[in-house]
């Protein structure tokens, strides 16, 4: 059986458009790729994906063309998308507000001719339009910036205090990680995805085996499935964690730093104890779990109710400290109209008024057997909401630990036998689309197996999808607050530039 | 004022290693090992012998094995010939599946002590003749780094890393492991910094940045490649544009494999890096 109802339509060039505007009326635009195909001709693809089923529209282009309509106008988080695939394919979107250089070098693109000579000098963005005037400059943050961050590089514009527009430019750490997986073989594939963004390995891992799951029609145990959640929301909260920790760096709130990136330790430590990596590499593998978690049911909640008693009071104490609290409050804020209009996900959406959380929607794997309630979304939108959301959602993180490891217990109390963790898995052809929700919000395989080889995976990481908003959350604030604002949106910039 | 009587709750966390062992990094799983297949403890790890050559039909029984176990690794991190198994950690990533198939041949090792001064150095069981090499790169690194011993800045550079790496740098500011009690502190400009530490698969859009931090940097200055990725590029080595890790990028010092390297693992590099393990620390690592 499939998890996710999947519908695939192919349609002309010239209904394209107007059949994605009207799936993404009753859904929500999820993610556009475009591709190669063995005959030489372009195809785009457009993943609209709603509350029951994951719509997926797809057109091809006649040999030698390379312009289609743009869907930007209409659906401004499709502006991200067709940049990318300007960048990939050299492909146009007619009528797209800037095809800039995004995800490629632009002396690259300059090189391969999809950059006038007028604009190939290092210059991002102009999405939002140019700032332009007296006392304007520019401040680069990055590629190297000051503390251990990934590279990336924004540009900030300013002219004083405020800080009217930015400009992101995330190529500078491309690996090329779609190149990548067709050159893995389908069981090599999991340890790739789990690399692809290196936080957020089990979401990864998931995603890619329960495509391959759905592809083959075949569950994995369902002990292996609660396995999963486990070591999902363990990650989950580790992600969590490490976004309040950053915002108690930028605040200077020394003590509750310390404290939180130990309680951040701790989990760390106890998924390396249930997995044997820091990062629950290796334990995700098609079919299942290749070995029993190492602690049991019992000694599962008895950790966690160790770490949790530390980390929620101090999180307590944290949120009513007014001094801490000042820099979080209005900033960064992303109106309800402006999330749903760009199609907002994870944390940041439901910081800004949405339900969506497919852990609820469209449950998978282990969350069927388990009560999961859609909590209830903040409306404010601002750097405070997000950190709330992000708090109550440790809080479920650990609910539905207690109640994983409470399933597995009445499964078989001393199942310790590996083989009642994986069944047998046989590879099958097919497309696919995979959704897990990560911690940052939607995340998407799409799959395509073709003589049991891997011959297209492309990834949709949340961070990629939401990283478009971030110069939206730029409202009246200042120099001193982008680190709270960075720190809010919680992204994994490898995953931002593939 | 709630802080400073939250902040002496739970006692001293921080780990006592170098000083004494930590318990945790005892658990960890660090390295691939190949273990003594003729179960003779004694040596330890050594050469091991794949196959008993007094049977008939035994050398290409040698052969089909050496190229099973070679095929086992998903990166090419196995070597095989007829006489010896080698592991590269180099370009291990760990993800077991060697330990899994053949647990006979190869272990997981909760080393923590990983870190080598040359690329040949992380092969096990070692290439032969590396014991004057070893001595000579010690001497040298020993001399280059005479004036840092006190206080050292670190500066890292992401090319092109998951990410991963980047939470266990930072883990070190945390209470566990708080290296600023050592003496060792993150810079964040480069005209500051003695280490750099650099992780990812050597994205090639980073190369102009990277060279441009590392001649910021004053002399002398030391390079540690942190993760498999950063030395071989680990399983990225079949990506477009190629990476092939960070040695073709910058001249680098100090090799720290693992995917990621524990929190653990990247302080002892530190330490090796500036002459501050202890003595006796290092010759035990070296005898294995």
């Amino acid at each position: 059986m499939s998890d996710d109802r999947l519908t695939i339509s192919t349609v002309s060039l010239a209904n394209f458009k107007q059949r994605v505007l009207l799936a993404a009326s009753n859904g929500r635009f999820a993610a556009m790729t475009a591709y190669r195909n063995d005959d030489q001709m372009f195809y785009i693809e457009v993943v609209v994906s709603s509350r029951s089923e994951i719509n997926l529209i797809r057109a091809s282009l006649e040999l030698n063309q390379k312009n289609y309509p743009s869907l930007s106008p209409q659906i401004p988080a499709a502006i991200w998308y067709e940049r990318e695939i300007h960048d990939t394919y050299g492909l146009i979107a007619d009528g797209h507000p800037e095809l800039s250089p995004l995800v490629s070098r632009p002396t690259e693109c300059f090189k391969l001719g999809r950059l006038d000579k007028n604009d190939a000098d290092i210059r991002g963005s102009k999405v939002m339009g140019n700032v332009r005037g007296e006392g304007v400059f520019s401040i680069p943050y990055g590629p190297v910036r000051s503390g251990v961050f990934e590279s990336i590089e924004y540009r900030v514009y300013s002219f004083g205090e405020d800080i009217p527009l930015v400009e992101i430019r995330p190529y500078y750490k491309r690996r090329g990680v779609a190149s990548c997986f067709e050159k893995m073989t389908v069981e090599d594939g999991v340890i790739l995805a789990e690399r692809v963004e290196g936080t957020l390995s089990v979401a990864h891992a998931t995603a890619y085996c329960q495509g391959l799951e759905q592809l083959s029609s075949t569950r994995p145990p369902k002990i292996a499935e609660l396995g999963r959640v486990i070591l999902a929301e363990l990650e989950r909260i580790a992600n969590h964690l490490d976004t309040m920790v950053r915002h108690t760096e930028a605040a200077g709130q020394a003590i509750a730093y310390a404290r939180l990136s130990f309680s951040k330790e701790r989990i760390m430590r106890l998924r390396s104890l249930l997995s044997g990596s820091r990062f629950s590499r290796g334990i995700v593998v098609p079919g299942g779990l290749n070995a029993p978690l190492a602690l049991s049911p019992m000694a599962i909640i008895t950790a966690i109710t160790d770490i949790e008693n530390i980390m929620l009071s101090d999180i307590e104490a944290l949120m009513t400290t007014p001094s801490f609290l000042d820099r979080l409050r209005n900033t960064g804020k992303i109106t309800v109209a402006e999330a749903a209009k760009t199609g907002a996900i994870g944390p940041i959406a439901r910081a800004s008024g949405s339900y969506e959380d497919i852990r609820g929607t469209r449950p998978y794997g282990g969350y069927r057997y388990l009560g999961f309630n859609l909590a209830p979304p903040m409306y404010q939108g601002d750097a405070l909401a997000r950190a709330l959301v992000r708090i109550e959602e440790i809080r479920q993180s650990l609910h539905l630990i207690r109640q994983a490891a409470d399933e597995i217990a009445e499964i078989n109390p001393a199942s310790l036998n590996p083989e009642s963790w994986r069944c047998n898995l046989e590879i099958k052809d097919g497309l696919v689309v995979s959704s897990v929700e990560s911690p940052q919000g939607e995340l998407l395989y799409h799959l395509e197996v073709s003589n049991k080889k891997l011959k297209r995976v492309w990834v949709r990481c949340a961070s990629f999808h939401n990283m478009a908003l971030f110069p939206t959350a730029f409202k009246g604030d200042i120099l001193t607050d982008f680190a709270f604002i960075e720190a809010s949106f919680g992204l994994c910039i490898a995953g931002v530039a593939g | 004022m709630p802080w400073i009587t939250r902040g002496l709750r739970n006692g001293i966390v921080t780990t006592r290693y170098p000083r004494r062992r930590d318990g945790y990094g005892e658990g960890f799983r660090g390295a691939v090992v190949v273990k003594g297949y003729l179960s003779d403890q004694a040596s330890g790890i050594s050469s091991v012998p794949i196959a008993d050559r007094s049977e008939p039909g035994s050398l290409q029984a040698e052969h089909r094995l050496a190229r099973q176990l070679e095929l086992l690794c998903p990166t090419n991190a196995i070597r095989a010939d007829s006489d010896v198994v080698r592991v590269d950690r180099g370009s291990c990533i760990l993800c077991g599946r060697c330990v899994a198939e053949r647990g006979d041949i190869f272990a997981f090792d909760p080393s923590i002590e990983v870190a080598a001064l040359s690329r040949s150095l992380l092969f096990v069981p070692e290439l032969t003749d590396l014991e004057h090499e070893r001595e000579h790169l010690r001497e040298q690194l020993g001399k280059k780094v005479y004036s840092l011993r006190r206080s050292i800045y670190v500066r890292h550079i992401d090319l092109g890393s998951d990410g991963a790496e980047e939470w266990e740098i930072a883990a070190l500011n945390n209470p566990v492991y708080d290296i600023a009690r050592l003496g060792i502190f993150f810079t964040a400009s480069p005209r500051h910094a003695d280490i750099l530490l650099a992780t990812g698969v050597g994205a090639s859009n980073m190369v102009d940045p990277a060279l441009r931090t590392f001649e910021a940097m004053a002399e002398p200055k030391i390079v540690i490649a942190l993760g498999t990725d950063a030395i071989s590029a680990g399983i990225f080595q079949r990506s477009d544009p190629a990476a092939n890790g960070i040695a073709s990028i910058l001249p680098i010092d100090l090799w720290v494999p693992g995917s990621p390297p524990s929190p653990l693992s990247i302080r002892s590099a530190i330490f090796l890096a500036v002459d501050l393990l202890p003595k006796a620390k290092v010759k035990e690592k070296e005898r294995r």
